[in-house]
């Protein structure tokens, strides 16, 4: 068990910034278009973090022109590019699957104001 | 291309170019060292006894010490195994069969014994539906009838009953090699293997 710890870890990534549900992050995806490879950015309320370890998923969540979209993207996955923290939110649960049932003004989080 | 003896490790994931998540079993496999060469010309057929791992000095059967050193092996393998070759040209007693016989992208089938479930009715065992929770029903895992009265007096063989479940050899076929870590004896291979953590298994190209 020892070793197979150890072989997940190494895949562990560790130049992502920390973050919590509740918080808007600007997501860099890698693309592949045929050949080509470019960079897409996903931008939304991270409503969940899953799992752990090398298997750790976050989902994003945003409203696009009226429709809910969300993304889950593995943590470690190389096809994430970078995350940035756009803001800090403040929310009293890990899991904000009742965002889903809101729209407009009663969807906004409270920013963090300290810590 | 013989085969390879190996202890599974577990699953746990891996990630590749494209970023996807592949499920993958680690395997610590090998070294293998030959212990004994069956010749087509004198046994009949071609296969190598490939050893794994060591048995402690105070614990080997001086038999088996002896067996090992004939291959000029100091300690007695826990495990012997015989695998079949086309040609044992190249092979030579002592020589160690290490993971870099594979490469990432081969397929290659899996032996282990799975894991023991012990005596199972035939909804769990054989997937058998059961009968309705409510309504009255009064057995609900029960097999139901198992064949026609008197023609012809007798149960057909092989009708699927209840018995022991699991603990049985079985070989899983055309997994893929995902990875391969020579330098800790590792091979990744997609998807699920036959048993549970710690247990052996043997590997073998397609």
């Amino acid at each position: 068990m020892d070793m197979l710890q150890e072989v997940s870890r190494e895949q562990l990534r560790s130049d992502l910034p920390a973050f919590d549900p509740g918080d808007t992050l600007r997501v860099s995806v890698r693309v592949r278009e045929g050949d080509k490879e470019r960079l897409q950015a996903f931008e939304g309320v991270c409503i969940a973090r899953k799992g752990g370890g090398i298997s750790e998923t976050f989902t994003v969540r945003k409203v696009s022109s009226g429709i809910g979209v969300e993304r889950v993207f593995p943590m470690h996955s190389p096809s994430v590019e970078s995350i940035t923290v756009v803001r800090r939110g403040r929310v009293r649960r890990a899991k904000l699957y009742y965002l889903r049932a809101l729209r407009g003004k009663a969807a906004r989080i409270k920013e963090k104001t300290r810590g | 291309m013989a085969g390879i003896i190996g202890r599974k490790l577990g699953m746990t994931q891996i990630f590749s170019d494209a970023g996807a998540a592949v499920p993958v079993t680690v395997i610590e496999a090998g070294p293998c060292p030959v212990t004994q060469i069956r010749n087509p010309e004198t046994d009949g057929y071609g296969s190598l006894q490939l050893g794994f791992e060591a048995l402690k000095e105070n614990r080997a059967p001086k038999a088996a010490v002896g067996h090992a050193q004939k291959a000029g092996l100091d300690h007695a393998p826990r495990l012997l195994k015989e695998f079949r070759v086309e040609s044992v040209d190249g092979y030579e007693l002592g020589q160690e069969l290490k993971v870099d016989q594979f490469q990432e992208g081969d397929k290659i089938r899996v032996t282990g014994t799975t894991k023991g479930r012990g005596f199972q009715g035939v909804v769990k065992r054989h997937g058998f539906r059961g009968r309705p929770a409510s309504h009255g029903h009064p057995k609900k895992r029960n097999p139901g009838s198992i064949g026609p009265g008197t023609n012809p007096s007798r149960v057909i063989k092989g009708k699927k009953m209840p018995g022991q479940m699991g603990n049985v050899q079985q070989t899983v076929r055309n997994l893929r090699v995902e990875r391969i870590d020579a330098e800790r004896n590792l091979i990744y291979v997609r998807g699920a293997v036959p048993g549970s953590r710690d247990s052996l298994v043997f590997i073998r190209k397609m």
